[in-house]
């Protein structure tokens, strides 16, 4: 099919409905992505809302400042694939090539970071699984392996989302090389920048739930 | 009159009377449509059956639909309000209780009476008077269910749950569990025996224990510590409990609440979720040193202890 | 039509290739449609196998066929397969894949290729848990309530909810898929108030299957992760909350009933119009309603759990949105029963299944009321009555217009007739036989026999002992369709292109279909169901030479 010049599958009969079909596609499929997000976050709220001390106590033994900067990375890599998402479009395709990588590059330290913390946590005794001995300052340890049950869970989830969006940008790399349909490869840019931006809001509200609840 | 209509499903006790008749009503008006929406399906199969050429004249007016819909509107906000009021009244517990307590477990019910005495799967119960069974679970949610008194009630694992009959006349009746909770699920079942006034007092008499679900809680506040600190007169600074239960208890939060027994059990278990006003957060948890049936009778005796037991605090 | 005869009739059964690989790679909505077909109706007889064990089971009240383990992993294989694997999937992913493209007059759905993975993504994960189910054994029932599938079943619990966990995203994508298509597909001239009400029905359910999955899919991942890594999330030892679990489910679960039941309410709408010859009482109102019960079906969850121990006021709201939504489904009722009046009726295999579901809708329908009185509630939950009345709706529902719509548009799947008088027969079996397996449930269930249960208390026997006996009857109907369209696949006469003479635009191509649906792209000028104007098209059996 990609060999078609006009790039239009046959499904459509033309471009401009093509384009809006993929660009509706991918925002019903976010819509399902709030909702699974957005179930998780409830499940918080609710243990939240039943164990408040245990949840600030458990903020405070997160390293905020490793969150703030991850917090950076990840807006700075949005604001990256915006920047190829606009030189894509105007067909700028060395530009895209170095803000795509750069992209992946953000996304790569987010996720080196974030395993970072993990392996801090690993060491200090506050992985409540695994076998590990969980150790807690505080008198309510039941609810502090409840909170760090719900921090692994919700950031692990998010951290293997960006690992899909750097597999998507790679892809996107790969692409903005070898594409001869400057049309598709904008569709194509497009989309994974609207998952990357995803994934980058649902970290700015995940950073203040679990790092900044005091 | 309805409810002695409903004699004849055979409920016990005045809910279930009630439960039957709103039944019987439902499914009368439910009869009704069935028959008439048949009655209209299969005439017009008939009667306008293709080749038969009788299809011609005005065709059905769509104001129709909105005054059905209207009038099936009110007649399920009626059948609402009447299921409603039967259930609300059930949530709200009479003053005066007899209280059982529950403890479901896989798989059997454990039944303690205030006296201290327990049985298995087989309670025992007064007739004419209000029975309390609050249950909790020590492992998957169960249900108590009793046909007869057309009750149910989940035993959820964490928390308390309540329920209450009353039953008119000394029988028999079957006790299931309802919530299916593993492997022998259907052999979790047993009996409720409904016995006169003075059976029950004799029942009682014939297997008084040593001692009662109350005594063997205070017993519980000496030996797992708790008098240390909460008896007055102690070094530790910690709020009284021997006249608590039912009280309003103001929080470190600024809350108030009522200290009922999932006040109080999360008080125990869970010491840092409510702190008292003017105290320190300084009570370690009790959750890995206290089973279910001990953390009941330490509130049998809480309850016992307090003058405002009798109600509970609950309206 | 006049050059039907001279131009040849491409086919999608046989231009695009016959062989297995062919299939198996194609993305031809019509093909895909055939994949999802074979494949529910494998599991659809998986799972009738494990209800009728169940049912043998429950001759005598002793567990004595059955040990109580394999019994619970019976009734836990038989809900998650038929729930998961055959009625979520049943209509949309089969006849609405068939159908949707060719009523809205496109070439195909707007993704095809993600169609044809949403199909390998369902084989996966299906065939995965029905490994997980057979090779380990499961035994948390389908609804896998917590603590009791998280710490406390046995068995292959954290495989199975993996496999049903992929399986959702099939859902998903296919809801996407609708999604996009009716809004964007279209062909010029049908707007969205031409739409037959099976389309409405199917993007409805769509929309449910992209809002209401993702939820079930995130709490079944966290069931997971405390069942395979100890994460605890709704374990009460830790504070965590099993009743938040329960909530989460039925917001899935019980907009997964319309999931269910909808696309089913656009079948009959279809084949009522047809088999009456008249266009649908109350079309605005139709459609206005498969949106309001899809909308209200959002906020009702909390009926599943008035004896749970939720909060008295939560329970009235969700009792009294529950009588709510029952206003639309019950004016569907009346404008199905409205427009058989002064039609011209014909009995056809299909309007008798439509008709089975009327019947069978309703009752389930107003037990669903009574059930929704949160008073009776409390007595019957957890009995055979819920029991029956689902069957009710999922069985006497779904099925029967599952079935209903297969024989009605098997034509132009097919380009075949099936043997009339054994479909007619087969529909009145099957009508009988589940009134005969499901109405003794009822009554067991008043008296309280509660669900679930290996064995149980002599006093239900003589009810349990009817219901078996209808279930064998029930297990029978079912073959005869099976033969009857097996059989007519390659003996049945050839059809027309209209052989019921129905309006819509599936009936406007050659039947079968060619690849990309249409010859000439169509172009509507006309209400849905204009069956009343002069030239309606008529019943044309008759294959063109």
């Amino acid at each position: 099919m990609s060999e078609r010049p006009e790039a239009l599958r046959f499904q459509f009969e033309d471009l401009d409905q093509q384009r809006a079909a993929d660009e509706f596609g991918m925002w019903v499929f976010l819509l399902t992505e709030v909702l699974f997000f957005g179930a998780l976050f409830l499940v918080y709220a609710v243990a939240r809302w039943n164990h408040p001390e245990a949840f600030i106590d458990g903020s405070h033994l997160l390293n905020a400042t490793l969150g703030t900067v991850n917090t950076a990375i990840l807006l700075t890599s949005s604001l990256a694939i915006a920047v190829a998402d606009l030189a894509v479009r105007e067909d700028a395709r060395r530009l895209a090539r170095w803000m795509l990588s750069a992209t992946l590059l953000l996304g790569l330290a987010f996720l080196a970071v974030k395993g970072y913390e993990y392996l801090l946590e690993y060491r200090h005794h506050r992985v409540p699984f695994l076998d590990r001995p969980f150790e807690w300052p505080g008198p309510d340890a039941r609810e502090g392996r409840l909170f760090f049950n719900l921090y692994f869970a919700m950031t692990g989830l998010h951290a293997l989302h960006l690992v899909v969006g750097c597999g998507l940008v790679c892809a996107m790399l790969w692409l903005n090389e070898r594409s001869r349909l400057p049309a598709r490869l904008t569709a194509q840019v497009r989309a994974a920048g609207l998952y990357w931006h995803f994934v980058d809001v649902v970290w700015v509200f995940l950073f203040p739930l679990l790092y900044l609840v005091r | 009159m309805l409810e002695s209509l409903a004699d004849i499903l055979g409920a016990v006790t005045d809910f279930g009377a009630r439960v039957d008749a709103l039944f019987l009503v439902m499914l009368a008006a439910s009869l009704i449509l069935v028959a008439a929406l048949v009655a209209l399906v299969v005439g017009f199969c008939v009667r306008y059956r293709r080749g038969r050429g009788d299809h011609a004249g005005p065709r059905l007016d769509h104001r129709l639909e909105y005054g059905w819909s209207l009038a099936l509107l009110a007649v399920f906000l009626g059948f609402f309000a009447w299921g409603a009021w039967v259930y609300v009244d059930q949530q709200r517990v009479p003053d005066g209780t007899l209280q059982i307590r529950a403890v479901a477990k896989q798989w059997m019910w454990k039944f303690h009476h205030p006296g201290g005495q327990r049985e298995i799967n087989h309670l025992h119960v007064p007739a004419g008077r209000p029975v309390e069974i609050v249950l909790a679970s020590e492992d998957v949610i169960h249900s108590f269910y009793v046909p007869a008194f057309r009750l149910k009630q989940d035993a959820v694992p964490g928390r308390y749950t309540r329920t209450w009959f009353e039953a008119d006349a000394p029988g028999v009746h079957r006790l299931f569990c309802a919530e299916y909770c593993g492997t022998q699920h259907s052999r979790m079942r047993g009996t409720v025996t409904v016995l006169s006034p003075d059976e029950y007092a004799q029942w009682l008499a014939e297997r008084t224990p040593d001692e009662g679900l109350a005594e063997a809680g205070a017993r519980l506040y000496s030996a797992l510590g708790c008098s240390g600190c909460h008896e007055p007169g102690s070094q530790v600074h910690a709020p009284g409990l021997r006249d608590l239960y039912g009280r309003p208890v103001a929080l470190a939060s600024g809350e108030t609440v009522i200290a009922d027994e999932a006040y109080l059990r999360d008080a125990i278990l869970l010491p840092e979720k409510h702190v008292v006003a003017g105290f320190d957060p300084v009570m370690p948890s009790f959750s890995t040193q206290i089973e279910e049936a001990d953390l009941m009778r330490l509130i049998a005796w809480l309850r016992a202890e307090s003058r405002a037991g009798g109600n509970d605090g609950r309206p | 039509m006049a050059d039907r005869d001279t131009l040849p009739r491409p086919n999608y059964l046989l231009d695009g290739g016959t062989t297995l690989k062919r299939w198996l790679l194609t993305t031809d909505h019509k093909r895909v449609a055939w994949l999802y077909m074979v494949s529910i109706t494998f599991f659809f007889l998986l799972g009738s196998a494990a209800a009728l064990l169940m049912r043998l089971e429950l001759l005598t009240p002793e567990g004595d066929l059955l040990t109580a383990e394999m019994y619970n992993r019976m009734f836990s294989l038989h809900g998650i397969i038929m729930v998961w694997f055959f009625l979520v999937p049943a209509i949309p992913a089969t006849l609405g894949n068939f159908l949707i493209p060719l009523m809205i007059g496109a070439k195909d759905l707007a993704f095809p290729r993600l169609n044809l993975l949403s199909w390998y993504i369902y084989a996966f994960g299906a065939a995965f848990t029905v490994w997980a189910t057979v090779a380990g054994g499961v035994d948390t029932g389908w609804t896998f309530y917590t603590p009791l599938s998280s710490m406390f079943a046995n068995g292959n619990v954290s495989a199975a909810i993996l496999g049903v966990f992929i399986v959702g995203f099939s859902s998903i994508l296919t809801g996407i898929n609708f999604i996009v298509t009716v809004h964007r597909m279209r062909a010029p001239g049908m707007t969205w108030f031409r739409l037959p009400l099976f389309v409405w029905a199917n993007y409805a359910t769509a929309i449910i299957m992209v809002l209401a999955t993702p939820v079930l899919a995130i709490t079944l991942l966290l069931v997971f992760v405390e069942r395979a890594f100890g994460i605890g999330i709704f374990d009460p030892a830790l504070g965590g909350d099993p009743l938040l679990f329960q909530h989460l489910f039925w917001f899935y679960s019980h907009p997964a009933v319309y999931i269910m039941i909808l696309p089913g309410m656009g079948v009959v709408s279809e084949l009522v119009a047809c088999f009456a010859r008249k266009r649908v009482f109350g079309y605005g109102l139709m459609a206005g309603s498969i949106l309001a019960i899809a909308f209200l079906g959002f906020l009702v969850w909390g009926h599943h759990m008035f004896v749970s121990g939720q909060a008295a006021y939560a329970g009235l709201m969700f009792g009294l949105l529950s009588f709510l939504v029952a206003v639309p489904s019950a004016i569907k009722v009346f404008n199905w029963t409205a427009t058989l009046f002064r039609g011209s009726i014909v009995l056809e295999t299909g309007m008798l299944y439509a008709l089975g579901f009327i019947g069978l809708f309703t009752i389930g329908g107003l037990t669903g009321l009574m059930l929704a009185s949160m008073a009776i509630d409390v007595h019957v939950h957890d009995t055979y009555f819920v029991v029956a009345h689902f069957h009710y709706i999922m069985v006497g529902g779904m099925v029967m217009a599952y079935l209903g719509g297969l024989h009605f548009w098997w034509p132009k799947l097919t380009g075949r007739l099936y043997n009339e008088f054994w479909g007619r027969f087969s529909a009145v079996a099957i009508f009988v036989g589940f009134n005969l397996t499901f109405f003794p449930q009822f009554i067991m269930g008043y008296q309280g026999m509660p669900r679930r249960y290996h064995s149980y208390t002599p006093e239900y026997e003589p009810w349990h002992v009817l219901s078996s006996a209808g279930a064998v009857l029930l297990a029978i109907g079912y073959f005869l369709p099976l033969l009857n369209l097996g059989w007519s696949m390659l003996r049945g006469r050839a059809a027309g292109d209209n052989p019921w003479g129905a309006t819509g635009l599936e009936w406007r191509t050659t039947s079968p279909p060619p690849p990309h649906n249409f010859r000439n792209p169509p172009v509507v000028q006309r209400e849905a169901y204009d069956y009343g104007s002069d030239d309606a098209p008529v019943p044309d059996r008759e294959m063109p030479r």
